[in-house]
């Protein structure tokens, strides 16, 4: 603060530059402005139009619901709100089935990629630093193709004569295809595939800081290998767990392109509801009290998220 | 436990360790007997610290054998050795409050829960952290944790106790504090230490016995005192203490003594030397800055004396150091202390002055 107090003392800076300092604007306050502004304008507006829309009537017009402001005779406009959007979530059994098994298939998901990242994360972070680099690119290689075309080939491979019927039939290890598509199975496969990354690499960071000389105390101390993991490596790595967990469960309690390519037809989840709101039914409205709802249930996982994020900065 | 009086409580014998083409230690056999405080000391990279992992089981010996008690530990893993270790960095388990850290070692064996805090307890005391137990790591000083991380290691009664730089974090007041306290929970506890430092003044402050290390072998043996009034190369010399080193030649025996040519003298000297000093042999003359006496009188005539003229003088409160210039242009070094107030004391720049010393206070040095 004293060295920004010196440079302004200093003659130098020209009227305008004064003038900008003297109306709060400087290096520090437009380096922190740009993201302030960019989440301003595209998440916060358009945020704000959902949640306006979802206190709207339907209507048959363009826009097919009805303006949050009515100019009637007098000078104030009129607020028109309604909650019968979100009443209808809860009179309609349907969207709390699908919120629901939102809920569990994130929930599986997150746990399968908790169950085959934690021991992937485990050994980069163990292997030696000429392997850790190769090894951290495999993981990230996916990324550089199109999310879509990966869940695609999925249904190359999976489908009645994909990749694995077909070979499994050709060696006549089975006489007719396995159901392997359209499925809870195929679901799983397809969400546990795309968002395993977003395990492991959390996972990694934190598994990679832990200090070596903490398992060998454990180890001195009398604690075999297996043993040490469970009392030093496991609990210290409860961020990591927390933040790749919420990474998988975040987007995938939302998910719609997976389980549209891969699920079961009965397979409902909220995503798909609320594309089918939004386009088939037209009744924006509803979609976007869908999407607030959605919202509000995926704001306690965040928070969580956020407390260990601050926690783990605080502690080191 | 053994009674047996002739065998060693630790026998290092003909230990070498190399990682990959360097190395690490090199042919070190040592004996180390019960209940004593032991110190490795030597710079940075000596090996000391490897020879230390090894005592722990984190690092096995390319060849040799490494025997506690009488009972060779190679293939014995760290978890199942009666050793245990103080680490340079604490190690503190960051998730775990003072007393579960403290208690980790009794907890991996299956003692009882009440035992256990009885002995937590109980070391908390011994510590002087008995308001503490209940704080994590990263709500103590350095002090408090370094006494944390003791505690955890003596609470199992380990046959062996390894420290590696245990005083190392701390600052210079807190650290010549707890050398004391060291070395009294030491004789209370009566275990054996192993000290790896690099700080000369505290292994000489801490330990009953020091080896001295240098590129992978040990270089002496011996008693704090041994080795610093009989430093046995020019190596440990140096390395322990600041010492005088006078270059020069045997000319020939006189009862006890031997009679050095010295170029850097200018002349002959006495040097108190041991047998198997043959005329001839190059040797150095090592004596210590605090056994030089100065003077501007002549002192008597059996000593060895030396003229030369006030360099500089570094005034320490206590004592002063003098570099002394001889007229062949080797610098001495003199402490001595101030007895006197400063504007009393009789020697200053510029002035000619001669450094004394008796025969018996210098040390032969061949090597």
């Amino acid at each position: 603060m004293t060295q920004m107090a010196d440079n302004a003392a200093k003659p130098g800076p020209g009227r305008t530059e004064g003038l900008m300092r003297r109306l709060g604007f400087s290096g520090r306050t437009a380096v922190i402005a740009v993201p302030y502004l960019w989440l301003l304008l595209f998440f916060l507006i358009p945020f704000v139009f959902v949640l306006k829309i979802a206190f709207a009537e339907p209507r048959l017009a363009m826009p097919p619901y009805t303006a949050l402001l009515v100019w009637a005779d007098g000078i104030w406009p009129l607020v028109q709100t309604t909650w019968r959007n979100f009443l209808f979530l809860f009179d309609d059994r349907l969207y709390v089935v699908a919120y629901l098994n939102s809920v569990r298939v994130a929930g599986v998901s997150t746990l399968i990629c908790l169950l085959i990242g934690y021991p992937m994360a485990y050994g980069i972070a163990r292997a030696g630093t000429a392997w850790r680099t190769g090894l951290l690119m495999l993981i990230i290689l996916p990324f550089w193709t199109s999310f879509l075309i990966r869940v695609y080939a999925w249904i190359g491979i999976l489908k009645q004569n994909g990749l694995i019927n077909n070979a499994l039939m050709g060696m006549g290890l089975i006489d007719e295809p396995l159901p392997l598509i359209h499925n809870d199975f195929s679901l799983y496969v397809g969400i546990v595939y795309s968002y395993l990354p977003f395990m492991i690499l959390p996972l990694y960071a934190n598994l990679t800081k832990l200090d070596g000389a903490l398992l060998e105390a454990a180890a001195d101390l009398g604690a075999r290998p297996f043993k040490a993991f469970l009392t030093v490596t496991l609990p210290l790595s409860i961020p990591g767990i927390v933040a790749g967990s919420m990474l998988v469960f975040i987007p995938a309690m939302g998910e719609f392109v997976i389980p549209a390519l891969l699920a079961g037809p009965d397979n409902l989840m909220i995503g798909r509801v609320l594309w089918d709101e939004f386009f088939s039914n037209r009744d924006w409205p509803v979609a976007s009290a869908v999407a607030i709802a959605l919202l509000v249930l995926l704001v306690v996982p965040i928070v969580i998220f956020q407390r260990y994020q601050s926690r783990e900065v605080d502690a080191s | 436990m053994s009674s047996d009086t002739a065998e060693p409580y630790i026998r290092i014998e003909n230990v070498t360790k190399t990682f990959g083409g360097f190395v690490a230690i090199e042919d070190v056999s040592l004996t180390i007997e019960r209940g004593e405080l032991f110190s490795l000391l030597g710079g940075s990279g000596c090996g000391k610290t490897t020879l230390l992992r090894m005592l722990a089981g984190f690092e096995m010996p390319t060849s040799g054998r490494i025997l506690i008690d009488g009972i060779d530990v190679a293939g014995i893993p760290p978890y199942q050795r009666p050793v245990n270790m103080m680490f340079q960095s604490y190690a503190l388990f960051p998730h775990m409050t003072v007393e579960s850290n403290i208690g980790f070692g009794l907890r991996q064996e299956g003692i009882a829960k009440a035992e256990i805090k009885e002995r937590v307890n109980a070391m908390l005391d011994l510590v002087q952290l008995g308001r503490f137990g209940g704080r994590k790591p990263h709500q103590l000083s350095g002090g408090q944790r370094q006494r944390v991380a003791l505690a955890r290691a003596l609470i199992k009664q380990p046959k062996l106790l390894l420290l590696d730089e245990p005083l190392a974090a701390l600052d210079k007041k807190l650290r010549e504090q707890t050398q004391f306290e060291l070395v009294n929970i030491q004789e209370r506890v009566g275990i054996t230490f192993i000290v790896v430092t690099h700080d000369q003044s505290e292994a000489m402050t801490l330990s009953s016995r020091m080896a001295v290390m240098n590129e992978g072998r040990i270089v002496q043996v011996g008693t704090p005192s041994e080795v610093y009034e009989y430093p046995g190369s020019r190596f440990v010399a140096d390395f322990i203490g600041s010492v005088n080193l006078i270059e020069g030649r045997v000319l020939r025996i006189e009862g006890d003594n031997a009679v050095i040519e010295a170029e850097a003298a200018g002349g002959e000297l006495l040097a108190e030397c041991g047998s198997g000093l043959a005329a001839g042999e190059p040797v150095a003359i090592a004596v210590r800055p605090e056994k030089l006496s100065i003077g501007k009188d002549a002192p008597p005539g059996d000593e060895n004396a030396l003229r030369g003229v006030i360099e500089e003088i570094a005034y320490q409160g206590d004592i002063s150091i003098y570099q002394v210039r001889l007229p062949s242009g080797t610098i001495m070094r003199v402490t001595a202390p101030n007895r006197e107030r400063s504007a009393r004391r009789s020697l200053t720049w510029e002035d000619e002055v001669y450094l004394s010393w008796r025969p018996d206070a210098s040390v032969l040095l061949t090597s």
